[in-house]
């Protein structure tokens, strides 16, 4: 179950958010109104060099309080507000949802650490110490909006319909196996990635383990959150590649690379001896972003789907090919990508 | 004797009808439990050891063999073990020898895990349509892949590879030496490891010459006695283990008795015809995790850091952290022996009251590893207690990367886990050197119940991953979440990180 549907623009025209809402709501049988979500890059242009951190808060004193206390202690916030909701009748508002416009400082740990380690501690710190705040996205530029809902509904909570952004990803979920609420709902976002995922990550125990050992913290009560970090941990701290960082969280099977040539095979078994505990397992179709492009990929042997389309300079990627022509009914091409092979949309 | 003698264990009885008197029960008990005596069998119920050989081979099914029930009065504290044991030292003021693994009744830690199935929204994988991966590679792995781009815009891999073992399935066979068993009986292990892409560890027995077709597939060991070690013997092998303890004798060094000494045994370990080749409780070039890192890497140095090099110990109350200390000390994988395991000879009160089991040494070691963000830089390799491919596949969900087995690879070859190994008159000819006895494995014939029984659970291991919903080994190692424990307290479920029967995933 659950059905994602993500577009980028590749010249970075902005496209506001009722295209997405509608086709997210086509697919409404995969998900039970339990979860939904949308985010989007390049919406916060007035604030593009500051971290947009989004909290949820049970109350405005304690938690909040609490929050505040540690981002003084790590930075500057530059501009705070309330994130502007709007109750429909059959979502209300569970918990508040704050944005914060923070610029970390380096030396705020006592040693020089990068402005991206800050915000993983801050993260970490709030998650795991503060009850009734959660850290749910600190990217720049970045909104990520999600409750347990419907996807039309979620949409109007928010009012997506007024943020612009030259990336959209959304998300209609169906929980299976952990809770439907909405620090669960997709998309995960951590600094620079977001994630949307359709299945269930049978090595999420691998997974979690893995990342644990590496200082991450799992807080989300659901599998798709080891996508964003093992995407951070592999692309942003050990500087793979895009494609080198796709392939050891989905790689070749071994028989396809006793078959390889000698330089390809080495590659790949050191790839999947190094990164064994980071692949993924179980049916998954994700779709990871960042500012530069939008990656789709699914299981190595295809248990979930996921379809690729274009339209002039867009580049969509969808659990269903009617969605995508819900926001473009006339496609230039369309394709299903093979099992493990990723798709991949980048910036020109 | 003021005592006397204690009454037998067994009661043999033959059935006299059936009985051809073709004497083959005679020809096979090593003991003497049989003898002829005019048109009938006799049988002399206190030498049986319940091998069973004799009822293996009895064309007519004439034979029974029961354990006879206890004729001292019952008592629930003082059991006829206890009663025995005192006896037997009252008369010889000696440490009771025993074989094979531990025999308390305290109820194994795996049965009281149960493993997962994916249903509805989670498809199960059916291995016999969809590719099932086992293949493991044992040995360092780099904490991360480093890459360059070359001039040509191309991307090269940066990184180098420590040599690792490349396992087609995450089941070995641990280590029994020559002298401790027969070499048919190595032979047979060694073929069958061989035909299902694994390996077998020699033990501390040296590496006989027969065995050097196999040696791809050998991990040759270095313990205390340092038998059979030698520059040829380093290079042999595929890996080379250091073994500082057992499971079944944690603590305590290795008697292998004069008698099993012969003149190929002799020659294999490099020590005099007959003579009691003793390991000491420790190796005495190593008292400390240094001293042990200068070992591991002399082993390396003198072999052109061409093979991995693993260290073997028992699991003990403070596993984790030692396990720890050997991770930093160069090792490629630490082996963890629980106190189940088997063993040739040992003191009976270590055996059975010395150790931990393996389930929690593993989990502890994978934690401590993993918190100290260091586990999947080595590997863990599990044994000690390892009966099935359900215990396996527990082991590796607990954490480890691939196991040992010892005992269940004697019982393909037909040990009956009499525990009398100890004697040098295995009937099975497994575990002695008497060429009557030892004859009686043709290793040719036997390699196959070896590679069946490593088959059989590989396949079976696949299942129960396919049901799991998982395709290939990495992503079962460690992954605590396909685990549940059932009638476990709070405190070993902790020890475990394993969540009860019942809980969600979350």
């Amino acid at each position: 179950m659950c059905g994602i549907i993500s577009v980028i623009d590749r010249k970075k025209n902005p496209m506001d958010g009722s295209a997405i809402k509608e086709s997210l709501s086509i697919m409404n049988e995969r998900g039970n109104g339990e979860g939904s979500g949308y985010a989007v890059y390049g919406a916060f242009p007035e604030f593009a060099d500051y971290y947009a951190i989004h909290v949820f808060y049970d109350d405005l004193i304690g938690p909040k309080t609490a929050v505040e206390e540690e981002l003084e202690k790590l930075g500057t916030v530059k501009h705070q507000e309330e994130i502007p909701t709007f109750e429909q009748p059959n979502l209300k508002k569970r918990h508040i949802p704050w944005r914060y416009f923070f610029k970390p400082n380096v030396m705020a740990l006592g040693t020089s650490v990068s402005e991206e380690d800050i915000l993983v501690y801050l993260m970490t710190k709030v998650n795991t110490t503060i009850p009734g705040a959660l850290i749910y996205s600190t990217g720049k530029n970045i909104a990520v909006f999600k409750a347990a809902g419907w996807p039309e509904e979620v949409a109007d909570f928010y009012r997506i319909q007024d943020y612009e952004g030259y990336i959209w990803l959304s998300h209609n979920r169906y929980p299976t196996n952990t809770a439907g609420w909405w620090g669960g709902a997709h998309p995960f976002n951590l600094l620079d990635w977001t994630v949307v995922h359709n299945g269930e990550i049978t090595s999420y125990g691998t997974n979690k383990r893995y990342l644990e050992s590496f200082g991450y913290v799992c807080t989300m009560h659901t599998d798709t959150e080891v996508v964003a970090y093992l995407t951070d941990l592999l692309q942003r701290q050990h500087n793979l590649p895009a494609e080198l960082a796709f392939k050891a969280l989905a790689p070749p099977f071994w028989d396809d690379i006793d078959r390889m040539p000698e330089k390809e095979r080495t590659f790949n078994t050191a790839l999947r001896m190094a990164y064994g505990p980071a692949m993924m397992n179980g049916p998954f179709a994700i779709v990871v972003a960042n500012s530069e492009g939008i990656a789709g990929i699914t299981d190595r042997i295809k248990l979930r789907p996921l379809v690729a389309a274009e339209a002039g300079d867009r580049l969509y990627l969808s659990s269903e090919e009617a969605a995508i022509r819900v926001a473009e009914p006339a496609l230039d091409r369309v394709w299903m990508p093979r099992a493990g092979e990723p798709v991949i949309g980048r910036i020109e | 004797m003021p005592i006397g003698s204690v009454p037998p264990k067994y009661k043999v009885t033959i059935d006299n009808d059936l009985c051809m008197l073709c004497e083959r029960c005679i020809e096979n008990c090593p003991y003497g439990t049989f003898r002829r005596e005019g048109n009938k069998i006799m049988t002399f119920s206190r030498a049986c050891t319940g091998c069973h050989r004799c009822v293996a081979m009895c064309p007519r099914d004439a034979i029974d063999i029961e354990e006879k029930p206890v004729d001292y009065r019952t008592h629930p504290v003082w059991t006829r073990e206890a009663r025995e044991a005192i006896y037997n030292q009252a008369q010889s003021g000696k440490i009771i020898l025993t074989g094979m693994g531990n025999t308390l009744n305290v109820p194994p830690i795996f049965d009281r895990l149960l493993l997962d199935a994916c249903q509805v929204t989670n498809p199960s994988i059916d291995p016999l349509r969809e590719p099932m991966e086992l293949r493991t590679y044992i040995g360092k792995k780099p904490r991360q892949i480093s890459v360059k781009k070359t001039a040509e815009g191309d991307i090269d891999l940066a990184t180098q590879l420590a040599p690792n073992l490349k396992c087609e399935t995450p089941i070995m066979i641990g280590h029994m030496s020559y002298g401790a068993i027969s070499l048919n009986a190595q032979r047979s292990m060694a073929r069958g490891a061989a035909e299902e892409g694994t390996f077998m560890g020699t033990g501390e027995g040296g590496l006989h010459k027969s065995l050097y077709p196999y040696q791809d597939n050998m991990i040759v060991q270095i313990a205390s006695g340092r038998f059979g070690v030698d520059i040829d013997y380093l290079e042999r092998g595929a890996a080379i283990e250091i073994k500082i303890g057992q499971g079944a004798k944690p603590g305590i060094g290795g008697h292998l008795p004069g008698e099993k000494v012969d003149e190929k045994v002799s020659k294999t370990r490099m020590i005099p015809l007959y003579s009691d080749a003793i390991s000491p409780a420790p190796h005495h070039d190593i008292y400390s995790i240094e001293d042990l890192s200068q070992l591991v890497r002399s082993l390396k140095e003198a072999t052109e850091w061409k093979k991995p090099v693993f260290v073997k110990i028992a699991a003990v109350h403070n596993v984790a952290a030692i396990a720890a200390g050997i991770a930093r000390s160069s090792a490629d994988a630490v082996v963890i022996d629980g106190f189940r395991g088997g063993t040739g000879s040992a003191p009976r009160v270590f055996r059975d009251h010395v150790g931990i089991p393996i389930e929690a040494a593993i989990a502890a070691v994978d934690q401590k590893l993993n918190k100290q963000g260091i586990r999947n830089e080595v590997s863990i390799i599990a044994s000690g207690g390892i009966r099935d491919s359900a215990d396996v596949t527990k082991a590796i969900a607990l954490g480890a990367d691939s196991v040992y087995i010892g005992t269940a690879a004697l019982v393909s070859l037909g040990c009956r886990v009499c525990g009398s190994c100890y004697r040098n008159m295995c009937p099975w000819g497994i575990a002695t050197q008497r060429e009557d006895l030892t004859a009686r494995i043709d290793p040719d014939i036997m390699y196959k119940n070896v590679s069946n029984l490593i088959h059989g659970w590989t396949l079976e291991i696949a299942e129960l991953m396919g049901a799991a919903g998982i395709n290939s080994i990495e992503s079962l190692r460690g992954n605590r979440d396909r685990l549940r424990g059932y009638m476990l307290d709070e405190n070993i479920l902790s020890v475990l990180d394993v969540k009860t029967v019942g809980a969600g995933a979350e």
